[in-house]
């Protein structure tokens, strides 16, 4: 890829990681704005989505598990055509090749792209949430809180999305390996934002007894599985 | 410590599964509350437990594949994943044989140590696709490594997330108010568990040995043919193995 801007992050890259950090996310977010291949399909996906659930239940208004379950797995398929694309343009344009040349840690290659794509889910849900209160919620207490539910359910998609992204970045099967992997990996994740979420969706107004407990195995979840990424990103980084 | 010669690792299988069984059907009393069928707890049990620490060995052993960079760490990885995988389809059919009878339907989906075992296999049938989807033999090996420790990691979180989620319908043996089993059942448990363990040993020590032979014998072949060229024979796959892989680590 040549453009301008890895320019930017040039000889400031050779003594802070943290700068290859700001300079490789700033790089996959600038060119997903010029692009506009990953984020406009995930957010025209969701809407699909919510319709056909719309239809497909024959309901005008849901609450509990069933909003929750609708919410999250059109989320999850929706992260997984980001997923399937992270690193795409890496391996096709010789991205690798320019990273493993400059002498920057495989981490900060790591940390931006899950950035990039928390920052890809989050504009997702900006929009996604919106609509889904409009086609499906009689209330909105609850959307508030909810939001911080994607928040926790976007840093586990992202640490598990990553790794299993860049293993599938470099298969022959890309598009068929990504989800085949991913999504037994994601179960957890899905039962603990789902039991979280039909609490915070319930109908007339939020509970919140026993959503603690849910949003700790949430966290453990994210918080074991971004230290698994990082221990283990360098061997599969390509050499 | 010595490693103890395969025949003799065997016999001594052999030995222990037959006292289980013995044990199971002519020493363990009938369960007050499910009669005969509650026997096939000692063999479904034991599978399980098997299944689930292979998995965990052959993260051990995708560890030390990653941080020496030898094959037979590997290959080890691979075998005992294989293994588990078999033992765990095993724990399937046991589980919902023993569902049908007990609960009188072939599978219950609220129930968490079913599904998290189901979560478990699903994500661990994908260790084949995986492998074969990578042409590379050496990236093909690595990633194998860093797929077994992710999951690995996985097989506790799930077990976590999942009993937290459901209801406990499955029996709770070994820790229940009542003090758990009696202790002529617990003493045949633990026969069975021996057994199996030896087993699931053994049978990862005779596939280890039969793929460095037929590695051998491919090698011997092509040097009789006298060619010097062509792929290694055998499944895509399996990692080739290096002769001392036999030899349990």
């Amino acid at each position: 890829m040549t453009s301008p801007e890895e320019g930017t992050g040039g000889p400031g890259a050779r003594t802070h990681s943290l700068r290859a950090f700001t300079a490789i996310l700033a790089k996959d977010l600038r060119v997903e704005l010029r692009t506009l291949q990953a984020v406009p399909a995930m957010v025209l996906f969701a809407v699909t989505t919510f319709v056909l659930f719309r239809y497909g239940l024959d309901r005008t208004s849901l609450s509990g598990s069933l909003a929750a379950g609708v919410l999250l797995a059109t989320v999850l398929f929706a992260a997984i055509l980001a997923i399937n694309r992270l690193f795409v343009p890496e391996r096709d344009e010789g991205g690798f090749d320019a990273i493993r040349l400059a002498p920057v840690d495989g981490s900060a290659l790591l940390a931006a792209k899950a950035a990039a794509l928390i920052v890809y889910l989050v504009v997702l849900e900006a929009v996604a949430l919106p609509v889904f209160g409009v086609f499906f919620l009689d209330t909105w207490t609850g959307v508030a809180p909810l939001a911080g539910v994607l928040l926790l359910t976007d840093l586990g998609l992202a640490a598990t999305g990553v790794l299993v992204s860049q293993i599938g970045a470099n298969s022959r099967a890309r598009d068929l390996l990504v989800p085949l992997v991913l999504l037994p990996l994601l179960v957890p994740v899905m039962i603990a934002a789902a039991n979280s979420a039909q609490r915070l969706l319930a109908a007339g107004g939020p509970s919140y007894g026993g959503i603690g407990k849910w949003l700790a195995v949430l966290a453990l979840y994210d918080v074991t599985f971004l230290l698994v990424a990082y221990a283990v990103y360098d061997f599969v980084l390509e050499d | 410590m010595k490693v103890p010669s395969l025949r003799a690792q065997a016999a001594a299988t052999v030995a222990a599964l037959g006292a289980g069984f013995a044990l199971v059907f002519f020493y363990a009393p009938l369960d007050a509350d499910q009669g005969f069928i509650q026997k096939i707890f000692y063999l479904h049990v034991p599978l399980a437990i098997c299944a689930l620490l292979g998995f965990v060995v052959a993260a051990g052993h995708a560890i030390r594949h990653l941080r020496t960079g030898d094959p037979v760490h590997d290959a080890r990885s691979y075998v005992s994943i294989h293994l588990s995988v078999i033992f765990g389809v095993g724990v399937l059919l046991t589980g919902s044989i023993w569902a049908r009878a007990s609960w009188g339907k072939w599978w219950v989906w609220d129930e968490p140590t079913l599904v998290s075992f189901l979560i478990v296999f699903l994500l661990y049938a994908t260790y084949y696709p995986l492998r074969y989807a990578i042409e590379d033999r050496d990236r093909q090996a690595r990633y194998a490594s860093v797929f077994a420790i992710t999951a690995g990691a996985f097989v506790p979180l799930n077990f976590v997330a999942v009993r937290m989620a459901q209801s406990l319908v499955h029996p709770r043996v070994f820790a229940t108010a009542e003090g758990g089993l009696p202790g002529s059942m617990l003493f045949t448990f633990c026969v069975c568990l021996l057994g199996m363990s030896l087993l699931w040993l053994t049978l990862v020590r005779f596939e280890l040995a039969a793929k460095s032979a037929s590695a051998k014998l491919s090698r011997l072949r092509r040097a009789l043919e006298g060619e010097t060229y062509g792929p290694p024979s055998g499944s895509r796959i399996a990692p080739g193995v290096p002769s001392r892989a036999a030899s349990p680590g």
